[in-house]
């Protein structure tokens, strides 16, 4: 559970003086109003894109899924989440450890689980999806899980991981996006309202590029290099036989795991995962177009999913008074008990005590088997033997 | 040896040419084998004739040397008539080619009314309530009932016994209801003389439950002052009722937070925008009883009839607003994601504030939802501890029990705990059958359906009283006052929705626009110019209905399919296109006519030195 004593009393520091404890109560109101205003998002998105295919960007899917695992782990819900994974890696010819995707090398960390919704698999994930997942321009037929239902009080999330360029992403290795179209897409995001504030998350080389463009307000962007330099990856596993993870999500992903529901750590820690001497890289980071100072923002406010909840004070008196409350039923009902039909026969299946086979005389293949042999024996050693068995 | 010629040909020519000429001439020895009769069968003497023309041959007439160009010697008439193709060919090429590759390459553009668009940009909207002000007996001195013009005067008598102070209250409300015809957004207020003895001392106002209010006169009688006087005394207090029943500043600028600067609206409202759900065509309500110990409880609730009668006629009344579609499901083994504490001064389980804020997300996951549509869900919960954890309170921030013991969270629904722990001893045979109490659980559930849907809490300016919305669930003034927020606010997103639409499509020249999506501008723009004028006007139920026409126009224009901008080409892309493709029609052309030009002038040189 989280540790709420902890967390009254750190904004309650922020913000007022703690006096004395008869007057602390009014300050604890007040406090949570503040808390409640503090951030003007009700909910929480994700959009996460992994663009490229083929066994030997394995690293990329590692990537969107480590990131995916955080996300969920920290409360967003899958029907808040667009996964978008352009390659099945778990499931690929070649992977060694089927339905895993590992982002430490010796295994330590199957990304993957046992709970992945993708939301757009394989050739799905293309710019034109994206974009249209992005402005909200789908078709009618498109089921509620692959949109976007984002509003002005949403906080989204968007991480992207691929090959790139200088003002590019690769998607497929067939089509690009260039940060011109994405930035027109936020802004056309930003016309209708659909996000109340936007965290974009760029891992690949050049990354610096894609935020160059943007213009419109609310905008936080973080990516892995600058322009002109690469993006490295991290480990190569010797069993899997290629490269895991890239550097930077590798050490988001360890940032990350510190990170509970109700941490305090803000976006300046962000700022400072992966410095060069570990990713080779320059991260870089853009906050100019966002309003509220980075120092006050939570990993959470993006990352996770924390609610704010308001308690029903007014309730509509709708009994009729002297009722009581009636049990249903007088007797308890004898019913036969229910059970399912046998339909995995167990005990056929995991032999825990070897059956007794009925015993058989043996069919035609073992007596033409013996027979053949006998013959051999009598032709080459001669039927003079015979008599020594019979 | 005798001198070679310069020019014979090397002696491997020779070679092959002798040997040829002795196998066409036949002398060759032939060797015999398997390949003899396949090779001469496929090649026959005369086909090796054909080589004779692939062999280089000798020139017939001699090398000139070089450094000597040698240009064909052409005629005047042949220099006319190449000219005269020249010319025509880029005559062509300029009067139908780049028309043509104008008009194919050109994006289809439908027309959209662009003039009425940017006048909706600088709109200004105009609120009209239509108020009936009804002065009772006694408060209207004779004077000033004769100064009362002659069609505004009505007699009318209303006789009742009452008998008890509180429910005459309520009574006379209803029969003065019944008396007078309210169309949607419009007040009554009645007047009643300040003796009067229908509203206790301290109540100056009451509003009931339809759009009628009971004001309490403070002006005495004097005598000599005009009509005039006595309305613009009872004017601040008319407003203050005005404000109360249909709409005030606050509530404008919250539904015109789009359109706003943020900062100008205060706290409150904001909270309230916060908590309510954007005007949306429809909402999805889902009503779940999360049963975690299914062997010990076995719990029956008769939602449909709890639905059927108290949520459905809320919704019913809510009809013009949107579209509902409830429905319910139980839910087995679903565990709250957090562990209440044991709180042994209560003998109870308690959750705090604070803990509530994670007890969504894991329960979320589990939910449900329509696949087939995108609007907004409302999700109420129902939860009843398993025996372990009975009975599960929840505290507030001053650790004090919450009477409803339910909570909400903006823009997502609310969550009720439920305790059965009262209905079984310890000795009893398990599971036990437990009916749940509904009209407690759809109390807590309707108040809490109240907030997200719009109808805020608003808190009563001193000396007023609100009469409480009961089993209906809405009073029709809290109705109106929904109303008005609500076309304000779809007038305010319908309009940025067109406008925005308009400037991205000025700024993009490559988009389609397709018929369907002018067609929907259009129409857009017709509902949000009918939707301002019955708003000036003061008809709320058609201004909500062109409001919702004109927002659903504008919300399917913009969110069009196919109005993708994946049209960006960069400047070096287009010119590798175009390159390839014109270049190397382009430049001969160019260069022809050039060269004609420049003889042109030079023959006009001439001519003036001849002339000279």
């Amino acid at each position: 559970t989280a540790r709420p004593c902890m967390l009254i009393s750190s904004s309650v520091a922020l913000d007022f003086v703690l006096i004395g404890r008869t007057s602390a109560f009014l300050l604890l109101h007040q406090a949570r109003a503040e808390r409640f205003f503090r951030s003007d998002h009700t909910n929480n998105w994700a959009v996460l894109v992994c663009t490229s295919r083929f066994w030997f960007n394995y690293r990329h899917v590692a990537n969107t899924l480590s990131v995916y695992r955080s996300v969920k782990r920290l409360g967003i819900p899958d029907s808040h989440i667009v996964l978008m994974l352009a390659d099945d890696m778990a499931c690929n010819h070649r992977n060694p450890k089927p339905a895993t995707v590992f982002s430490h090398k010796n295994m330590e960390l199957n990304v993957y689980g046992d709970d992945v919704e993708v939301d757009y698999r394989g050739y799905e994930v293309t710019v034109e999806n994206f974009l249209r997942v992005l402005t909200g321009r789908l078709p009618p037929s498109t089921p509620r899980s692959k949109r976007l239902l984002s509003d002005d009080h949403s906080n989204i999330l968007i991480y992207l991981t691929g090959h790139g360029g200088n003002g590019f992403l690769k998607f497929q290795d067939s089509e690009e996006i260039s940060n011109v179209e994405l930035a027109d897409a936020f802004e056309q995001m930003w016309q209708k309202r659909r996000y109340n504030e936007l965290l974009f998350i760029i891992d690949t080389c050049q990354g610096a590029s894609m935020y160059e463009r943007f213009y419109s307000p609310n905008l936080m962007a973080l990516a892995s290099s600058q322009v002109g330099e690469d993006s490295l990856s991290h480990q190569p596993d010797l069993a899997i036989g290629v490269h895991l993870m890239d550097r930077y999500t590798f050490y988001l992903l360890e940032f990350l795991e510190d990170i509970h529901p109700a941490s305090q750590a803000n976006m300046n820690d962000l700022f400072k995962v992966c410095p060069k001497s570990q990713c080779v890289s320059t991260p870089g980071h853009r906050t100019d177009l966002f309003q509220r100072d980075p120092g006050s923002v939570l990993i959470t406010d993006f990352f996770g999913s924390v609610r704010k909840v308001e308690i029903t004070m007014e309730t509509i008196n709708l009994t009729v008074p002297g009722i009581p409350l009636e049990r249903f039923g007088g007797e308890p009902h004898t019913e036969t008990a229910l059970a399912y039909v046998d339909q995995l026969p167990v005990a056929q299946i995991i032999h825990q005590k070897p059956k007794q086979k009925d015993w058989h005389p043996p069919d035609g293949f073992i007596l033409g088997l013996w027979t053949l042999i006998l013959l051999v024996f009598f032709r080459t050693y001669g039927i003079k033997h015979l008599k020594h068995i019979f | 040896m005798t001198a070679r010629h310069p020019r014979t040909p090397a002696p491997l020519l020779v070679i092959g040419q002798r040997f040829l000429t002795q196998l066409l001439i036949g002398q060759r020895p032939r060797r015999t084998g398997s390949l003899w009769p396949s090779f001469h069968s496929r090649w026959p003497r005369w086909k090796w004739v054909s080589f004779l023309f692939i062999l280089p041959r000798r020139r017939r007439s001699p090398r000139p040397q070089s450094g000597m160009k040698v240009r064909p010697v052409l005629s005047d008439p042949e220099k006319q008539r190449g000219r005269s193709a020249a010319v025509a060919i880029a005559a062509l090429v300029i009067a139908a080619g780049i028309p043509l590759w104008w008009k194919t390459t050109e994006t289809y553009r439908a027309w959209l009314p662009a003039a009425r668009i940017s006048e909706l940009e600088a709109l200004q909207l105009e609120l009209r309530v239509e108020v009936e002000v009804v002065f009772a007996r006694g408060t209207l001195s004779p004077e000033q009932q004769k100064k009362v013009p002659a069609s505004r005067m009505r007699e009318q008598t209303y006789e009742s016994c009452c008998k008890s102070k509180s429910l005459c209250l309520v009574e006379a409300d209803h029969a003065l209801h019944t008396l007078t015809e309210t169309s949607c957004g419009s007040v009554v207020i009645y007047i009643i003389p300040e003796a009067s003895a229908l509203l206790p001392q301290d109540m100056r106002v009451y509003v009931g439950r339809s759009r009628t209010a009971l004001l309490r006169s403070q002006v005495a009688s004097v005598v000599g002052a005009g009509l005039p006087e006595v309305l613009a005394a009872l004017d601040p207090q008319m407003e203050q009722v005005l404000q109360t029943m249909s709409f005030n500043h606050q509530d404008v600028t919250a539904a015109l937070t789009d359109r706003l600067r943020p900062g100008l609206s205060t706290r409150d409202s904001l909270a309230d925008s916060m908590r309510a759900f954007k005007s949306s065509p429809g909402y999805e309500i889902t009503f779940s009883l999360l049963n975690p110990d299914p062997k010990h409880h076995q719990l029956h609730w008769d939602v449909e009839a709890a639905l059927d009668a108290y949520i459905y006629p809320l919704l019913h009344k809510m009809a013009p607003v949107a579209n509902f579609s409830v429905d319910s499901q139980i839910l087995y083994y679903a565990v709250l994601g957090v562990n209440p504490r044991y709180d042994a001064s209560a003998s109870a389980y308690t959750l705090s504030a604070d803990s509530l804020a994670h007890v969504i997300n894991p329960v979320e996951a589990r939910l449900g939802s329509n696949a087939a549509s995108s609007n907004p869900v409302l999700n109420f919960l129902l939860y009843v501890p398993d025996s372990l954890h009975s009975p599960l309170i929840i505290r507030n921030d001053q650790k004090q029990e919450v009477a409803s013991n339910a909570f909400h969270s903006p823009r997502w629904g609310g969550i009720m705990v439920y305790n059965v722990d009262g209905a079984y001893g310890n000795d009893t045979q398990f599971p036990v059958d437990i009916a749940i109490d509904m009209s407690r659980v759809m109390g807590v559930f309707l108040s809490q359906l109240r907030l997200m849907l719009g109808f805020q809490q608003t808190g009563a300016p001193p000396g007023f009283v609100l009469e409480a919305a009961g089993r209906e669930g809405v009073a029709e003034w809290e109705l109106d006052r929904l109303l008005w927020s609500r076309s304000v606010e779809n007038v305010a997103t319908a309009s940025a929705s067109i406008t925005s639409l308009a400037q991205l499509l000025d700024q993009i020249a490559n988009i389609v626009i397709n018929d369907n999506i002018a067609q929907q501008v259009a129409s857009a723009v017709t509902a949000l110019q009918a939707a301002v004028a019955e708003l000036e006007a003061g008809n709320l139920a058609l201004a909500l209905e062109h409001s919702r026409e004109a927002i659903s126009a504008s919300e399917r224009a913009f969110f069009d399919p196919s109005l993708l901008h994946l049209l960006y080409f960069p400047d070096d892309q287009k010119f590798a296109i175009y390159i390839p493709l014109f270049l190397p029609m382009c430049v001969p052309i160019l260069l022809s006519l050039l060269k004609i030009f420049r003889e042109v002038q030079q023959h006009r040189a001439e001519k003036r030195a001849k002339r000279d």
